[in-house]
């Protein structure tokens, strides 16, 4: 009797017990359980959930890594001064072992705290409720730890988690049934709660925030917050875009998050539509901005200015606006449902994202709240496209009868 | 207790549980939001809600007779007025600088549903002890959830209860601060009064599982 036919016999045996969600969660992380339907369609596609989670996590691995190696980076680049800046994408001063030993070392703990607290708390309500535990959290878990800085105490995530996972998630009924985005409840909560260690520019660079104050100080500048600051930023394009820039974990590089977008498209899971709006909506607010300047409305001394003299297209490779745009406003939960519903819940998140970015330097990062708050208007959207079709449709019928 | 018959007692037990006006009747939610990021100002509230609705209802029981039903909720709102008025003025010669703090919320009393709910539903209807009963019940209900919440929103985003660091000095770093706690910014703002009064009513209806509303 193999293992597969083991827990299967132990699963029967004891159904209906208070742990069997438990159970059958592990169970069916390793194999496909032994049942066939009963009633109604007997038709299965092999992308179910957990395929659909898979292969985001898959999209999501190269930002991880990345991250790791960007986070001894940006230390060793400051501390250490025969450290040269990376030129390319495969220069050895980025790809090499000192920077992800001390990155590794960081990310992990997150990791593991993302994923340790959030699954507890899920097989705790499923046991309580006694339905099955869902696969809802493993991509919430892997996003949580891309989108926070690098130094973020352990204890603050764990609060974070739990809050996310029951006021965000389990409150509504579970997986499916949210309305918020559980990572970015998440991210919001610490945002709030812990502003000190989630904004400002002693955050963002391992190290930054042990140093400060310090002669040998590390700083942990992001260039959203220099731009608010009206400062010169010392990073070129290319940097930006390669991601060789201080940031939270996983959201640095644009290439690599371009790279995640044409899977997630390629394999059906993202929704093009909402990425392409969210860019969109996004450029829109960036060229209304630059006229502004260009029309001479506001000078250099306006606290804006900085933002808004930033080329309209760079909003796209700065902050994690590319990681929000591709892996979070696409959230086949929160997000719209109708294809038209999609344009402008995309669209919206973008414009507004850049609306918040510069106007409010207080939020540096303006496209988790645009996404939040998008989330909460995703079903009025749904509502009303829907209502435009059966209105139109009503009319085709009128003038048919007519 | 001996004091009340069983009918009487009820009127005051049943607010402060199953028939709470926040946690069952969600009303009052604006000022139980606004004032609640400290417990003084959540007791002194209490308090006078307190005050207003024990006097106030007994008041209108007593004119429930004579007053002609048109003009009846001009008449409640002026009782309910002049004793918030008197509630204004006791603070501003006592406690000056509570009633700074509780601002604009003492004068909003006088808009509490609860309030001129009482008065409408009971205090018309009923004798004035069991009115009396009545209002005490319904206000500690309501002040009872107040407390509480103050105390939480006190102790996790100040760190203070009364004022008092009762965790420890966060700028000196002593206490819980010295192993690197901190306060719960988020505590203090008033999304979070929400989510814990939420969190009060999932709590009271997965105990009592005859207050769940079908829908």
């Amino acid at each position: 009797m193999g293992l597969k036919q083991k827990l299967h016999t132990l699963k029967e045996k004891y159904r209906g017990k208070k742990m069997a969600p438990a159970f059958n969660a592990l169970h069916t992380f390793l194999y496909l359980p032994n049942e066939t339907t009963h009633s109604g369609s007997h038709v299965r596609a092999a992308d179910d959930l957990k395929r659909t989670m898979n292969t985001v996590i898959m999209a999501l691995i190269p930002c991880l890594i990345f991250g790791m190696f960007n986070a001894g980076y940006q230390t060793n680049l400051q501390t250490d001064p025969e450290i040269t800046q990376a030129m390319s994408l495969f220069s050895g001063e980025f790809w090499n072992w000192s920077n992800f030993v001390i990155g590794f070392w960081k990310v992990l703990p997150l990791v593991i705290v993302s994923y340790g607290v959030g699954l507890a708390v899920e097989f705790l309500f499923a046991v309580i409720k006694g339905h099955e535990v869902e696969e809802g959290y493993l991509v919430t878990g892997m996003l949580v730890p891309l989108i926070v800085p690098i130094d973020i105490p352990l204890w603050m995530l764990v609060v974070a988690v739990i809050f996310g996972v029951v006021i965000g998630k389990e409150v509504f009924g579970g997986t499916g049934m949210n309305i918020l985005n559980p990572a970015l409840t998440i991210r919001a909560f610490l945002f709030f709660a812990y502003p000190t260690w989630m904004s400002g520019d002693k955050v963002w660079v391992h190290g930054a925030v042990e140093t400060a104050g310090k002669p040998d100080a590390i700083s942990g500048e992001t260039i959203l917050g220099s731009l608010a600051q009206n400062n010169e930023i010392g990073y070129s394009v290319i940097d930006m875009f390669l991601g060789f820039i201080p940031g939270s974990v996983g959201e640095t590089s644009t290439l690599l998050i371009l790279l995640g977008a044409l899977f997630l498209i390629y394999t059906k899971i993202g929704s093009w539509r909402i990425m392409l709006s969210t860019v969109l909506g996004a450029l829109a607010m960036g060229l209304i901005f630059n006229g502004v300047v260009s029309a001479g409305w506001i000078d250099s001394s306006s606290k804006f200015f900085g933002l808004m003299n930033t080329e309209f297209w760079h909003h796209l490779i700065i902050g994690g606006f590319a990681f929000g745009a591709v892996y979070m406003a696409t959230d086949p939960v929160t997000a719209s449902q109708t294809n038209k519903g999609k344009w402008i819940y995309g669209f919206l998140i973008g414009f507004i994202s850049i609306l918040i970015r510069v106007f409010n330097p207080a939020y540096p990062e303006g496209v988790m709240l645009a996404i939040l708050l998008m989330n909460v208007f995703a079903p009025t959207i749904d509502h009303y496209v829907v209502q435009g079709n059966v209105k139109k449709r009503m009319k085709r019928i009128k003038v048919k009868t007519a | 207790m001996g004091l009340l018959s069983k009918k009487d007692s009820k009127l005051i037990m049943d607010p402060l549980a199953d028939n709470n006006p926040i946690t069952i009747q969600v009303l009052g939610i604006c000022s139980a939001l606004a004032i609640t990021a400290q417990l003084k100002p959540s007791i002194v509230m209490a308090v006078s809600v307190l005050f207003v609705m024990g006097v106030g209802n007994v008041v209108i029981s007593l004119m429930r007779n004579i007053i002609p039903s048109k003009i009846r909720i001009i008449v409640q709102l002026i009782v309910v007025a002049t004793l918030v008025i008197i509630v204004d003025q006791v603070l501003k010669a006592f406690a000056y600088s509570l009633s700074k703090e509780l601002s604009v919320f003492i004068g909003l009393i006088i808009t509490n549903c609860i309030i001129m709910g009482r008065f409408e539903a009971f205090a018309l209807g009923n004798k004035p002890w069991r009115s009396f009963l009545d209002g005490i019940g319904n206000a500690a209900g309501y002040g009872v959830i107040l407390i509480i919440v103050g105390f939480f929103r006190e102790l996790l985003g100040s760190g203070t209860l009364f004022g008092f660091q009762v965790l420890g000095n966060p700028v000196t770093k002593t206490g819980l601060y010295a192993i690197g706690y901190e306060n719960n910014g988020f505590m203090v703002l008033p999304p979070m009064a929400l989510i814990v009064v939420g969190i009060i009513i999932w709590v009271q209806r997965s105990k009592n599982k005859e207050l769940i509303e079908e829908n």
